[in-house]
């Protein structure tokens, strides 16, 4: 029996949360209200970073070519950059973290529990602990055989998959144990083979942990600074978002009508898809967290 | 089991020959110090033939241990070599006198006593230790006040979930900046005594601590929702009736019975404020002084653990003491994690 709520409290209720949203939405709304507006003058960005008195549609149209045609952030190739190691990732993951995760799970050895414990307790070990090494690593490694590892997609998409397996297999094991054993044994009968049991049936089944992962791994790829900086270089041709922003307000300081154009342009593709998936993404960051 | 066809042993022993040929070929010119271009090429195919050998291996019996290796190999190499390795290493190369590049000589335990004998790094200990301490609490009680406020009878209670949870999808180096923005320009503007909170060590550390709770209370406060959700309504409702007012309910029974929600939360904040990185590297870049600590004049007021060792090793080029720094910094996340992990368990077993 759900009691309707009286309307004094219902109201203050409704007025706290609004106070918090404004809060919360606070900084976007600034970077969206100051991209319509130049550096100087009377209601520039400099003397009124708040009213809405000097906006206009010229003056956004101004800001945007100045910073997607600036070689010091070329947004589309920053973008594209992100997108392609992001993308490749994501896929490479779920079809490895399956494929790792189903043998691990149906194979009660010593090798695979071992494997398993192993994935697990990585998952404490901070990025800061290997950063360097890595590097020198992937540089000595590379030049040894003959391979560019640092400064690729390539090689930073090595880097990601080695990272962030641990976690993709924790997830998909916990979903693989949920999967009927007899299921396997009934498709084996029929005649499949021990390969396509796992992309004809367990994969397909995989689906709401791929999800899952996907979004967890997405948002951390997508958003990661360091690992990106240190591997693709501040300077270097190839850049992420994250990496191009840094790059960007290191040479124009202080300069936020340029600044926030580019930050607007590092957030737009993230807040639309966030609009699209809203609820997977939201439910897929607490199933993450909660395991 | 099945007969082999001769097709697939022909497959399998080409692939197996001519893998293990080019990987051999490959390994050769690497160490005669051949600089042949295609020779990472001829490896990678090496290395793929192998697998597809592996694969068409003529024998049923030994088929499922052969997908088993080829299932494993992808994440279980690149895990190797970018954790494995890179951690054995790492802690080796704490204790030589690593340059990034090559080392000449082991120097035992001197990098731990150089980087305890920097008052600057001591600063860095303590304002982490600090904001991890503050933050856990804050964000948590924030997080679940958003949580009990999304989770009443509001109107358009999707909209609120959304906008509270929103930064935190935003990466830490653009927000930093757009906070950068916030602090320097609007709020000066706004309040009109033009001194920026960032100008000053103490006011700019709490900045930061604003930043970061504005970024993950909205996270902490999903899974709150999730946790509170999941208590049973007839539970609530018996409560009611049995005479308990909303706070009764709140502390007697919304709070025991997510428990383990409040482990996880506070885990996730301990050691997520721990690494604090991008944040702090885009609002203040770690400056600020501090007039004297240990006797020393500092500059790296709001520097903490993570953006110290970064700057030790990247900025200032000491990649031994910098490497030593981040092992400390491993052992206290890990210690950190064993005993959550210990006080889970013990919590589950008392449930």
């Amino acid at each position: 029996m759900k009691t309707k709520m009286k309307t004094g409290p219902f109201i203050i209720i409704m007025v706290i949360a609004i106070i918090i949203a404004i809060y919360t939405l606070m900084p976007f709304i600034l970077v969206v209200v100051n991209v319509f507006k130049s550096a100087k003058g009377e209601f520039g960005i400099a003397n009124d970073p708040v009213g809405l008195k000097g906006a206009s549609f010229a003056q956004l149209g101004d800001n945007l070519s100045r910073v997607i045609n600036n070689s010091n952030f070329s947004f589309w190739s920053a973008f594209g950059t992100s997108a392609l190691i992001t993308i490749i990732c994501l896929v490479l993951l779920a079809v490895f973290g399956g494929m790792a995760a189903w043998v691990i799970c149906r194979n009660k050895t010593k090798w695979s529990t071992a494997i398993y414990m192993v994935f697990i307790a990585s998952m404490i070990i901070p990025f800061q602990v290997v950063m360097l090494p890595l590097i020198s690593t992937f540089r000595d490694v590379g030049n040894f055989v003959g391979l560019k590892l640092l400064q690729s997609i390539p090689g930073i998409v090595f880097a990601y998959l080695g990272f962030g397996g641990a976690m993709t297999v924790f997830i998909l094991t916990g979903m693989v144990k949920t999967v009927p054993y007899d299921l396997e044994e009934a498709a084996s009968i029929d005649g499949c083979s021990y390969e396509g049991i796992y992309f004809r049936i367990i994969f397909p089944l995989l689906k709401p942990s791929i999800v899952t992962v996907t979004i967890l791994n997405g948002m951390w790829i997508w958003n990661d600074y360091l690992l990106p900086s240190l591997m693709l270089g501040q300077n270097g041709k190839v850049k992420t978002l994250p990496v191009a922003v840094q790059a960007f307000v290191g040479s124009y300081v202080k300069q936020w009508d340029l600044i926030l154009t580019a930050a607007l342009l590092a957030m737009i593709p993230m807040i639309i898809i966030f609009l699209i998936a809203q609820k997977q993404i939201m439910s897929g960051m607490v199933e993450g967290a909660v395991k | 089991m099945g007969t082999v066809s001769p097709a697939k042993k022909l497959a399998s022993a080409i692939f197996l020959i001519g893998g293990a040929a080019l990987l051999v070929i490959a390994l050769i010119l690497d160490f005669t110090g051949s600089q042949f271009a295609l020779r990472g090429w001829m490896l990678i195919i090496g290395i793929l033939a192998v697998l597809a050998g592996l694969y068409f291996f003529p024998s049923s019996s030994r088929h499922k241990g052969m997908i088993n290796i080829i299932f494993l190999f992808p994440l279980l190499f690149t895990f190797a070599v970018t954790v494995i390795i890179p951690l054995v290493l790492g802690i080796f190369y704490s204790l030589t006198d690593w340059n990034g590049i090559r080392m000449t000589a082991f120097v035992g335990f001197q990098n731990y006593a150089a980087m305890f004998n920097q008052p600057s790094f001591l600063w860095s200990l303590l304002l982490t230790v600090l904001f991890v301490v503050v933050n856990m609490i804050m964000v948590n009680v924030v997080g679940f006040l958003l949580a009990l406020l999304c989770t009443s009878r509001l109107k358009g209670i999707g909209f609120f979930r959304a906008a509270y949870f929103l930064p935190n999808l935003i990466g830490g180096i653009v927000l930093g900046y757009v906070w950068q923005f916030v602090f320097n320009n609007v709020l000066i503007t706004l309040i009109g005594n033009g001194i920026s909170l960032l100008s000053n060590t103490n006011t700019a550390f709490f900045a930061i601590i604003v930043v970061y709770i504005w970024q993950y209370a909205g996270y902490i406060m999903l899974i709150y929702v999730n946790g509170l959700v999941t208590v049973p309504g007839d539970v609530l409702e018996a409560a009611a009736i049995d005479g308990a007012n909303p706070i009764m309910t709140l502390f007697r029974i919304k709070i025991p019975m997510i428990a383990s929600t409040i482990t996880i939360c506070t885990f996730l904040t301990l050691t997520s404020a721990f690494k604090q990185f991008d944040v702090n590297m885009a609002l203040t870049n770690g400056t600020g002084s501090v007039q004297n600590f240990l006797g020393k004049y500092l500059t790296n007021g709001t520097q903490m653990l993570a953006l110290n060792i970064y700057n030790e090793a990247i900025s200032k080029n000491n990649y031994a003491i910098g490497q030593a720094k981040a092992v400390l910094f491993f052992i206290i996340l890990a210690i950190v994690s064993l005993v959550q992990v210990r006080i889970s368990n013990k919590k589950e077993v008392e449930m």
